[in-house]
């Protein structure tokens, strides 16, 4: 049928293909490392002559941000993407962990077969969306409760709607996925034999749920939470919308909550628009905070989950 | 599935299933508010016309070709890149060093902010690279957007590229098959619904985006003529339109049309993976 | 042992190594042209690791190393300049269980031809009908031939696999345990294939199944933990064993 010299002939080119497409995948794996190191490049690059200058300390602590005066203190960027963060976690851990809870262990499969794709779609919705969602029903309503309930107590200022309050609910909202997904997911991941071991010896199954299948998925949870946590602090858009973006320091106390605030990524985006070379290099300098943040967030995360013996985050 | 609990038991399953109810809530007013408000401003004279007033008033002709270039442009650098890595980590190389730091690079990739993507992407598209991407333009929101997507499409596709079966690759293998024969006749096409999943996703994400564009697009209302030509998405006119002109109706239109894009790809990327399950009965593949 | 004309497969002192866990020890073997040998022992004897290192499958598993000689019409294969896929195109492997591609039953049969260069619509033809022939299966296919693969039975689909490997025209069929996922009606199917294809190929078989081994085969090897133990024709295997872990074996005492 084939003598062997045609057949030799025609392997030649398969073989040439072979000894040049190795090469060619190798780069684009190694993209992605390339990038993670031009950003870290180009941020410190930009930013780091305004904190060499400045001093991180000042910069950190300082209360003040000027900066077409050059005054670059972030510390009112930093309380309010902590206090937003904090608030989003408070309301989106429970909530999350809860129907996660309820998505692995308690719903039936047709229930879980809704909900799991409203998760989904509730992940894939853009952040903007959030974000109008917030101005036009959470920043009324907030408005509502200030100048209404609360009138008597807050200053002002505080009665516009735009607050950290609001952008921790929105947030809240958002991370939602991210904690239900990787919690169920470990939920699922712990060996059936735990859970009939508890109820074979008489716990009820609440008391497995949180004796034995918690603390067993625990490394997931933390995880979840972690990312929950990396993605509040770097999400941009839906804050600019909803916290005012007032970079002044919070003074009454507990009341803070009702405060228009301002967030490290929400500065950046909203000033690049217009800043002059100096005021972008300090941009860059609030980056490099920011990036070093969720550096070790995520470092940590991926250490943990591998410790852990969990593969996918 | 479980008898009811008694006492402060029951208090705690209430929640359970309080927030499991609630989660789809949630998702059912935030899409059902954005439809009602926006619908009804949904014309095809919105679709067709272009933008008067900064966006306050006509519709949004050019955001949405200046959103389909942008997707298409992204999947275009990106797919092969994210594709390629995923083939060389599940293929061409054993775990070991250097697949421990890419994979801890793809993930961290994951992790970072858009905004941080908005700034690299300006300081080395638009600024160091401005020559030739002629600074906000297509072209570097693009290859900005391909940064961002690229840890979507490379997880995705390597969870597709897991799931064809290894008797595959060594049925062909033993005919005498090249590895590249085997990847590309075999494995590829058995793990595609997968691969397109992952592609679908990072075209999700591309057209969610806003932070990173914004310092990299430019924003121009104006239809675009080349790659070379600044444009802006239906995420960053919602976003502008919102902020800048006050005029929400626009907003929520805006919304309706962004609502139904993500819905559409979200019912796509779950249709191939049910797909890819069904040929290959492997272990399912979740994001 | 069988005299030197037309050995067509030979080791000697043919080693394999997992990491350090040794998986062939000092293998010497002589495997005669269109003959059928049949390979048995109990699991993990390393009686399939022996037939995937005559197609070089081993090189597929992180840390294998080899040692010794191991001939293929008098050619080392393990030599490093070796021509992998051509070695593969002339040594032919059936799987465990079937494992099609997912395409047509055409272009399954179609695949092995045109990944070497063959092009040619007549020609591809030609081969796709003359190998579903040589595997007895062309008369239940012939009208779905662009029909999904995966649409056959079991037993069909194992034919198939057979009918894409007779499509490279190869020299040697390694077989393992090509019928130990099948019904026992679709095993007497292809041992009646086996023994219409051994007129043309040299056809080494794995197999759990005594009785297959007996019936099918000309010479058996038993394995056991790494070392060929016993290596004799069939009926000398069967009724005169030489060793009593072998009598143990086939007498079914265990394994």
């Amino acid at each position: 049928m084939l003598n062997k010299k045609k057949l030799n002939k025609r392997l030649v080119l398969p073989k040439a293909a072979e000894a040049i497409i190795r090469p060619i995948l190798f780069t684009s794996a190694l993209t992605a490392v390339f990038v993670i190191v031009l950003i870290a490049f180009f941020i410190f690059q930009k930013g780091w002559p305004v904190i060499s200058s400045y001093g991180l300390w000042n910069m950190l602590s300082g209360t003040v941000w000027q900066p077409t005066k050059e005054i670059y203190g972030i510390l009112p960027m930093l309380t309010g993407t902590f206090y937003i963060t904090l608030i989003a976690l408070l309301i989106g851990i429970p909530f999350g962990l809860a129907t996660a809870i309820y998505l692995s262990e308690i719903a039936p499969p047709r229930t879980a077969g809704i909900i799991r794709p409203a998760i989904e779609l509730l992940a894939a919705i853009p952040s903007v969306i959030y974000g109008l969602f917030g101005i036009v029903v959470i920043n009324t309503f907030m408005r509502y409760l200030q100048r209404g309930l609360l009138s008597g107590i807050l200053p002002p200022d505080y009665q516009l709607g735009y607050s950290v309050l609001s952008g921790g609910i929105v947030l809240a909202i958002m991370i939602l996925p991210t904690i239900i997904n990787i919690a169920e997911d470990s939920l699922k991941a712990v060996p059936r034999a735990y859970k009939e071991a508890a109820l074979a010896l008489g716990s009820t199954h609440i008391q497995t749920i949180f004796r034995v299948l918690i603390p067993a998925a625990k490394s997931g949870i933390v995880s979840a939470i972690v990312l929950a946590m990396g993605r509040s602090i770097g999400e941009t858009m839906a804050l600019i919308m909803v916290i005012g973006n007032v970079t002044a320091l919070p003074q009454h106390g507990l009341l803070s909550v009702f405060a228009p605030s301002s967030s490290l990524t929400a500065t950046i985006a909203l000033e690049m628009g217009y800043a002059g070379p100096q005021h972008q290099a300090a941009l860059f300098a609030v980056g490099i905070v920011l990036f070093c943040i969720i550096a070790l967030l995520n470092s940590f995360v991926i250490a943990f989950t591998r410790r852990g013996g969990q593969q996918q985050l | 599935m479980m008898t009811r609990p008694k006492g402060k038991e029951r208090f705690i399953y209430l929640f359970l299933v309080f927030s499991g109810y609630a989660t789809l809530t949630i998702l059912c007013v935030i899409m059902g508010y954005i439809f009602l408000k926006g619908i009804g401003h949904v014309s095809l004279d919105f679709l067709t016309q272009s933008p008067r007033k900064m966006g306050a008033e006509g519709g949004i002709f050019p955001v949405i070709v200046g959103t389909l270039y942008f997707v298409a442009l992204t999947v275009l650098i990106a797919a092969p890149i994210g594709v390629g890595a995923a083939i060389y980590l599940n293929e061409y190389t054993r775990e070991g060093t250097i697949t421990k730091i890419i994979r801890f690079g793809t993930e961290l990739l994951a992790g970072i902010p858009s905004i941080i993507f908005g700034l690299f992407g300006y300081a080395f598209f638009v600024v160091l690279l401005g020559d030739f991407t002629q600074g906000w333009s297509l072209l570097s929101g693009a290859l900005t957007a391909t940064c961002m997507v690229l840890p979507t499409i490379v997880r995705t596709s390597e969870e597709a590229l897991k799931s064809v079966p290894r008797a595959l690759r060594e049925a062909s293998l033993a005919l005498g098959a090249t590895k590249w024969q085997t990847i590309y006749k075999i494995v590829l096409p058995t793990g595609l619904p997968g691969i397109l999943t992952g592609i679908i996703l990072g075209i999700g994400r591309a057209i969610g985006e806003t932070a990173a564009l914004l310092l990299t697009l430019g924003g121009s209302l104006l239809l675009p003529q080349s790659i070379f030509h600044g444009t802006r998405t239906l995420s960053m006119h919602l976003y502008m339109v919102a902020m800048e002109t006050g005029n929400m109706d626009a907003a929520f239109a805006t919304g309706v049309i962004l609502i139904i894009i993500v819905l559409l790809i979200n019912f796509t990327a779950n249709y191939l993976i049910k797909k890819l399950i069904n040929r290959n009965s492997t272990a399912a593949i979740r994001r | 042992m069988p005299d030197n004309n037309n050995i067509k497969v030979f080791a000697e002192k043919l080693n394999l190594y997992y990491g350090h866990t040794q998986a062939l020890k000092d293998i010497n073997i002589c495997i005669k042209e269109k003959e059928i040998t049949a390979l048995i022992g109990p699991s993990g004897c390393g009686k399939s690791t022996f037939l995937r290192t005559l197609n070089r499958m081993n090189d597929l598993i992180p840390f294998v190393t080899t040692a010794g000689t191991l001939l293929i019409d008098n050619q080392d294969i393990n030599k490093p300049d070796v021509d992998v896929v051509a070695l593969r195109k002339k040594v032919g492997m059936v799987f465990q269980s079937p494992n099609p591609f997912p395409m047509s039953i055409f272009e399954n049969v179609a695949y092995g031809p045109k990944i070497h260069g063959i092009k040619d619509k007549d020609e591809l033809s030609y081969l796709v009908l003359k190998s579903l022939k040589e595997a007895a299966l062309w008369d239940e296919v012939k009208d779905q031939l662009n029909k999904s693969a995966l649409s056959l039975s079991g037993g069909q689909q194992q034919r198939l696999c057979i009918a894409r490997v007779l499509a490279v025209e190869p020299e040697i069929l390694l077989m393992d345990e090509p019928t130990s996922a099948l019904d026992p009606i679709s095993t007497l199917r292809i041992e009646e294939l086996l023994q219409e294809l051994k007129k043309q190929f040299t056809i080494v078989i794995v197999t759990h199944n005594m009785q297959q081994a007996a019936r099918v085969s000309h010479v058996t090897g038993f394995f056991l933990t790494g070392e060929l133990l016993e290596y004799d024709l069939t009926e000398n295997i069967f009724t005169k064993p030489q060793h009593k872990k072998t009598e143990d074996y086939i007498t079914g005492r265990f394994g």
